[in-house]
């Protein structure tokens, strides 16, 4: 016989203590879903305006100071590459698509980032700070969309991804790209301003937007909302955007980690009942071992 | 008690090809090491923006630190449950935790892209405090990967200050030694505590991580139960580890094996594999999963051969009379060690699907360094344990005829 039960049972319960909470306390998710800020700003891309000119993409660099020219356009966003236009074409429907930071309500990338490198400071904008970051990319892990980029062939390398041009925007000035676009097919406003304009055009022209009678505004709930947010004449899991419940990434983590770690008083709990025991066992052997 | 006393096993570290071999390996993995700092990562690996995360995490860290739990599940099973007759498994357990979590932390300053900042987290972000974010289970891993790490170097500290005690030559240090052994008499239960808590908290939190991976993470692996089934699963292979260990020890040092502990303890491990197997169909069954068991492709043979995996040891543990032959546990534990190491690839890997345009293969440099990190663990075990106090039953004067005759 190897162990009885009353042991066995012992030992489960410390060893299990801790994360058997988590099980239970996924259910309070949904209390967790943030709202966006109060002063948040965003924009508004509208794919049946955009003709793919790419003046977007040249002004995002400039404002930007990054490396690259319109005569070798990036093909998708990189290292290097903030923000991009594509072009999705097949069975007859065609559309471009451009593609940058979400600035998530409930991002991903700030949930992910362990020492507050990426964070969702003024005007909701999700920034990423170079002294803090360790090259961890767990943040390329946790965004929905994939945007965060890394730098892959330099010993010192860094996240880059869109900051809506908020450096820009402090010197009284819109995005890059919002600025060069000739259609005004992307747009920069404050997000309530943005959201009630999609809403209007969706009921404008219901006919001209996916899917067609009862239009989608992406972001408006995906992932738990974006800033940016998106009007498009075909499907947007064929732009390359993906299909997401309701809730950000982050909420389930965070009921998880929360009714674990809550007060640090589990684990506390825990040590006291490990040292308990622990000592109890080391007494027990004393006692035998002066019997003897 | 005598048979089981510890002891150095002696002789020289580089005894055979194998060690020569290593010791070679070792040289050039230092040049492909300075390669990798040189020039940046994606020179050495097959990491993409799609897939940030290869190799050097999924095994080095995550599946390393997994098989490093030997010391945490014969730690539960010897303090906690109080058996203290699995004393003699102890010591090596412990080692190889140590050097198991110390290399997992290499593995993080080799995959890390801003490594030279690391040293900020276990300071709260220095200079600018306060910016831990208690929301990411990364923070977590983090800080108890570190503080294990200390805690199992520290729960060896016994074995070196026995050596210092007995051979130094300097008063001093036999002073310091005494002084020592006496302090752990009173503060080694607090510090084993903490050896069971750490790994509890980041084993399981090893496993919350990937829910961040939200819709990319197959929903198979995608659930809000797996941080309990990173932490059964991990205490498997932390039983399975020490079989393994025990086995080739004994060989490798010509030593006596410790097969009557080793059997008893293998029917904890029928509850241990029951346990993750109940657990992970029924989190599936109850979230109206079931369908996705059959109609995932590929993704459902990985699942399907995880379960047989975990089934099959089960299976051969399962009768007092199986589990009574060394060579069924020693063929168990393997399988053991395998069904862990194939769960965690699949929820950081396999099961990982970024989207169409993207794909990961390990490229042959990047596999080097993490053989290299292997290579550098198996070197540091040998030295430890020629030199210091670990096994028990080594027979050591026969171990230095063999040698001296090889
Ligand atoms: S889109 Fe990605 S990078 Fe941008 S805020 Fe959301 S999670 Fe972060
Ligand atoms: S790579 Fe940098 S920004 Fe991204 S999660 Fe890691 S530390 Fe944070
Ligand atoms: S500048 Fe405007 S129209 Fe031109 S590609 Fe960009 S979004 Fe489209």
């Amino acid at each position: 016989m190897t162990m009885d039960r009353r042991t066995l049972l012992k030992g489960a319960a410390a060893a299990g203590a801790g994360a058997a909470v988590s099980a239970a306390t996924t259910a309070e998710a949904s209390s967790v879903r943030p709202t966006a800020p109060p002063d948040a700003v965003g924009m508004l891309y509208d794919a049946t305006l955009c003709i793919g000119c790419q003046a977007c993409v040249t002004a995002c660099k400039t404002a930007n100071n990054m490396p690259g020219n319109l005569y070798d356009p990036p093909k998708d966003l990189d290292g290097q590459t903030k923000n991009i236009i594509k072009l999705y074409e097949e069975d007859g429907e065609k559309s471009y698509m451009k593609q940058q930071c979400m600035h998530c309500i409930d991002p991903g990338c700030v949930n992910a980032c362990m020492i507050g490198a990426f964070k969702k400071r003024e005007y909701g904008i999700v920034t990423w700070d170079k002294d803090r970051c360790i090259g961890c990319r767990y943040c390329q892990v946790a965004c929905p969309y994939n945007i965060p980029k890394f730098q892959w062939d330099t010993p010192v390398p860094e996240i880059v991804k869109c900051e809506l041009c908020n450096h820009m925007l402090a010197r009284g000035e819109e995005p890059g790209c919002v600025q060069a676009c000739p259609k005004e097919a992307v747009i920069f406003g404050t997000y309530e301003e943005l959201l009630a304009d999609a809403r209007q055009r969706v009921a404008d022209h219901p006919e001209r937007y996916y899917p067609a009678g009862a239009p989608q505004i992406f972001g408006d709930t995906e992932g738990g909302g974006t800033q940016v947010l998106y009007l498009a004449g075909v499907d947007f899991e064929k732009l390359g955007l993906p299909v997401l419940g309701d809730d950000g990434v982050g909420v389930q983590m965070r009921a998880i980690q929360h009714g674990i770690y809550r007060g640090f008083i589990a684990p506390v709990a825990l040590y006291g009942i490990l040292g308990a025991v622990l000592w109890r066992n080391r007494r027990a052997a004393a006692k035998e071992g002066s019997d003897e | 008690m005598s048979d089981h006393s510890v002891e150095p096993v002696g002789g020289p570290i580089i005894f055979n090809r194998f060690t020569r071999f290593l010791a070679m390996f070792l040289g050039l993995w230092i040049l492909i090491l300075a390669y990798r700092f040189a020039t940046g990562i994606g020179t050495v690996s097959g990491l993409t923006d799609g897939y940030p995360w290869g190799i050097w995490i999924a095994f080095d860290v995550v599946t390393g630190t997994a098989l490093a739990c030997g010391g945490y599940a014969i730690a539960i099973l010897c303090y906690i449950l109080n058996k203290g007759k699995y004393h003699p498994l102890v010591r090596p357990a412990i080692l190889t935790s140590a050097l198991g979590y110390s290399m997992a932390a290499l593995a993080i300053i080799i995959d890390v892209g801003r490594w030279w900042g690391i040293w900020r987290i276990p300071l709260g972000g220095f200079p600018d405090m306060g910016h831990y974010n208690w929301n990411s289970a990364l923070l977590e891993v983090a800080l108890c990967v570190m503080a294990y790490a200390g805690v199992l170097w520290i729960e060896l500290g016994p074995a070196f200050l026995e050596k210092w005690k007995a051979t130094s030559k300097s008063p001093g240090l036999i002073k310091f030694a005494g002084a020592g052994l006496k302090f752990y008499d009173k503060a080694l239960i607090w510090i084993i505590a903490l050896g069971v808590l750490l790994p509890t908290m980041h084993q399981s939190s090893l496993g919350s991580l990937m829910l961040l991976g939200g819709h990319k993470l197959h929903p198979l692996w995608n659930t809000g139960w797996i941080p309990l089934l990173f932490l059964i699963s991990c205490i498997g292979m932390g039983y399975a580890v020490v079989v393994w260990e025990s086995a080739v020890s004994s060989r490798v040092f010509n030593r006596q094996r410790e097969d009557s502990m080793l059997i008893s303890l293998s029917g904890a491990m029928v509850i241990v594999l029951g346990l993750f197997l109940l657990l992970r169909f029924a989190d599936i069954i109850i979230s109206g999963k079931f369908g996705l068991m059959f109609s995932s492709g590929m993704l459902s043979v990985m699942f399907w051969i995880e379960m047989a995996l975990v089934a099959i040891p089960m299976l051969m543990l399962i009768r007092a009379r199986d589990r009574a032959k060394f060579i069924t546990i020693f063929r168990a534990s393997m399988l053991i060690m395998l069904a862990g190491a194939l769960y965690r690839f699949d929820a950081y890997i396999v099961a990982f699907n970024p989207g169409k345009n993207w794909s990961y293969f390990p490229t042959t440099l990047e596999l080097l360094i993490t053989f290299g990190v292997i290579g550098l663990e198996i070197f540091l075990y040998i030295f430890i344990v020629k030199r210091y106090p670990i096994l028990s039953g080594t027979r050591a004067t026969q171990v230095r005829e063999i040698e001296g005759r090889a």
